[in-house]
């Protein structure tokens, strides 16, 4: 396999609900992502994108209608797509086409506009249930979200309060991208006391429904090496999909990241990854989840998590900084592009260009999640300078 | 070199700009209807239903008893075997207690909130859950652990359907 | 076969109904996007069909684009293309969509316009006098009805 670096990255801002078509979307970050690079089209030789439910657009083969959006116009495109995990799916996805001799670059691109959906979005997630084991139960996203963090604070003995305290980190860390959909920082008291969505999930719990677009530029190695000095190499990719039969598993652990996770430290040759990842960029749609991704990752004992959050740990100048980029709940989510969001973020953070958010010292390593489907799937990729 | 000359794009709308058709917009819907084939395995669980029980299906090679049945066992990946029917009582694995509708609306006050909930069900494997709804029960009440029973319709009422049990009720 | 065929008794549970216990009633506001709006503000407001023009690649596109798909420039230079174009190709409907007999039959072109295209109706001619090639113009509804949609133009006829 060859060896693969990011060159370029580039974004749209992430916002409510945006004028731009899902097309011009994909072509604002694109074009940020080649400019960033001094690259033009006519260097692209491959095009992996990367768009979650059709549903949400309302355009229903997506892939094919954001292809010249996304620079796939006469060249090899190719779309993938595993929910929120999409983002960094895309990610190996494109890695693939590179890794295995058969292009010498490739656009990473993945948009997702969900205002267009109304009444609103999470509507639309009433049909990723068994149509005819759960779906007349009118359930909503919101359940097995709630159901999962109850089950994970059950286990542990966390409270509302430990969770809470990683939803005001993220989204106060959040206001310093500048693609961020906020500006005004929030309290503890804010997010216990903001309203009851399903119990144990409060609103300001969950990321927002945003519109976005993010573009990453992937060279072989000689190319990437001339086309910048500061390479990010991605050391390694991992993905697992579990069972679809998710009340089947107990949801306190997610099994299939552990898989993921290993399969791209292996790539990268990490062994001990606690002491060796220097940054860590896990998905959090939920303030849980990024705790639950820790552990999933390995990179905090299962049930010692809270103590290292509280301890300071995972601050931007601690031992581990998690989501210095602000996350999905300071940033935005835009299913597909929020995990493509942390790609760009690792690249900026490693070349030492993310600005406020830079993390001290000269880190190393870093790791980016995303996650998916019915509490199911998960990708990880492993970037290296 | 600073990042943020690449962060671009991306024009904020608010609700009134639509409104005031100030930015112009189309609205369509799919409005699909879909008749899907229950398969060998649902369709026998769904006419069990009907008749006040709940089946499931076992897998000889790693010996569970899998809820929903299903014709082939997804981890072992070979067809399942007998027939296996479970109690209706299960305990609670996880729940919630939801103010929202699926279409994102508040629940109206005075309207009771829903409680979904992960159930393992008693005869099946540990830990082999469904997805359903408690009822008959006190929000405050509900714990990780508590034990429950399916309150089903009336005989004449059931269509062979997952809601033919409307809800588990603690016992 | 008709254009629809429906299951409609479900028997021995071998069959299950989308409809049957949750309908489904969502629906997709799509926004014309940065481009798009100028396009129909240009139809709405001046009874004009505007494309966008890319000098790289010396081709102008109908409807107006913000970017060239070829070459991936961003595209500035608005260019009133006119309000006639020619009949690349077309088509004739005289069914609907569940299957019983239209009133009259609507005819669909593909109308070539500069570099680029304009799905429409054709109207105020019969099926058997539309030729591909055949010059034909955009009939603008009046201000008042114009809402900024495609359809303030009614349909393309014979020039």
């Amino acid at each position: 396999m060859r060896k693969v670096g990011v060159v370029g990255a580039g974004m749209t801002n992430f916002i409510r609900r945006a004028q731009e078509t899902p097309k011009e979307l994909s072509y604002q970050a694109t074009r940020a992502a080649l400019d960033s690079c001094d690259l033009n089209l006519e260097d692209i030789e491959s095009v992996a994108h990367g768009s979650a439910p059709d549903a949400f657009d309302g355009i229903h083969q997506k892939g094919e209608y954001l292809a010249d959006g996304c620079g796939g116009w006469n060249k090899p495109t190719m779309r993938v797509f595993v929910g929120g995990a999409t983002g960094v799916h895309a990610l190996a996805h494109g890695w693939y086409h590179i890794a295995s001799g058969m292009f010498d670059t490739c656009l990473v691109v993945c948009e997702e506009k969900m205002s267009s959906a109304m009444p609103h979005a999470q509507a639309f997630f009433l049909t990723i249930f068994d149509n005819i084991t759960e779906r007349p139960l009118q359930p909503t996203l919101l359940w097995i979200f709630a159901m999962e963090m109850n089950r994970y604070m059950n286990t542990y003995g966390y409270t509302k309060e430990d969770m809470a305290k990683v939803a005001v980190k993220n989204k106060n860390q959040g206001i310093k991208h500048p693609s961020s959909q906020f500006n005004e920082e929030v309290t503890l008291e804010d997010v216990l006391n903001s309203e009851v969505m399903a119990y144990p999930v409060n609103r300001l719990d969950v990321s927002p429904v945003s519109d976005g677009a993010v573009a990453v530029v992937l060279a072989a190695e000689h190319v990437a090496r001339r086309v910048t000095d500061k390479p990010v190499w991605v050391e390694g990719v991992g993905w697992n999909l579990d069972t679809a039969y998710w009340a089947t598993r107990d949801l306190y652990y997610p099994r299939y990241l552990e898989k993921a996770s290993k399969m791209a430290y292996d790539m990268a040759g990490i062994t001990e990854p606690a002491k060796q990842i220097d940054i860590a960029e896990p998905y959090d749609p939920f303030d849980y989840k990024a705790l639950h991704h820790m552990e999933g990752l390995q990179l905090s004992p299962p049930g010692k998590t809270v103590e290292l959050l509280n301890d300071g740990h995972f601050d931007q100048d601690g031992n581990l900084p998690m989501c210095p980029s602000g996350g999905l709940l300071g940033v935005g989510n835009p299913i597909a592009a929020a995990g493509t969001m942390k790609v760009a973020e690792l690249f900026w953070q490693l070349r030492g260009e993310a600005g406020e958010r830079q993390v001290p010292g000269k880190p190393k390593y870093g790791v980016c999640q995303a996650w998916g489907d019915l509490m199911q799937v998960s990708s990880v990729a492993v970037l290296g300078i | 070199m600073d990042h943020t000359e690449f962060v671009r794009g991306g024009t904020g709308l608010s609700g009134k700009d639509v409104e005031q058709n100030k930015i112009f917009t189309v609205d369509d819907a799919l409005n699909c209807r879909y008749t899907w084939d229950t398969g060998v395995a649902i369709g026998r669980y769904l006419e069990e239903l009907k008749n006040g029980k709940i089946i499931a299906k076992k897998c000889n090679k790693c010996r569970r008893i899998m809820l929903p049945p299903r014709m082939f066992c997804e981890l072992c990946y070979c067809p399942s075997d007998d027939w296996v029917y479970v109690e209706d009582t299960g305990v609670v694995n996880t729940f919630s207690v939801c103010q929202v509708n699926w279409d994102a609306t508040r629940v109206e006050p005075g309207q009771n909130p829903h409680l979904p909930a992960v159930i393992e069900i008693d005869g099946a494997t540990q830990g082999m859950g469904i997805l359903h709804l408690l009822g008959e029960v006190e929000t405050d009440k509900i714990f990780i652990g508590m034990k429950v029973k399916a309150v089903w319709k009336p005989a004449e009422e059931r269509t062979g359907a997952i809601t033919d049990i409307k809800y588990f009720k603690p016992y | 076969m008709g254009l629809v065929e429906r299951i409609n008794k479900n028997i021995d549970n071998k069959y299950w109904d989308s409809d049957e216990v949750v309908s489904f009633p969502v629906k997709n506001r799509y926004t014309a996007g940065l481009a798009g709006q100028k396009f129909l503000e240009g139809i709405k407001e001046e009874e004009r069909i505007y494309g966008t023009s890319c000098p790289h690649c010396q081709l102008t596109f109908v409807p107006g684009k913000l970017y060239c798909e070829r070459c991936f420039a961003e595209l500035s230079e608005w260019i009133d293309v006119g309000t006639r174009g020619e009949v690349y190709t077309y088509t004739v409907s005289y069914v609907e969509k569940d299957g019983t007999q239209k009133e009259s039959p609507s005819i669909i072109a593909v109308i070539k316009i500069a570099d680029g295209y304009l799905v429409h109706w054709l109207e105020n001619c019969n099926p058997g006098d539309v030729e591909v090639g055949m010059e034909v113009k955009a009939n603008f509804k009046p201000e008042g009805e114009r809402k900024g949609s495609i359809l303030d133009i009614s349909g393309f006829q014979p020039a």
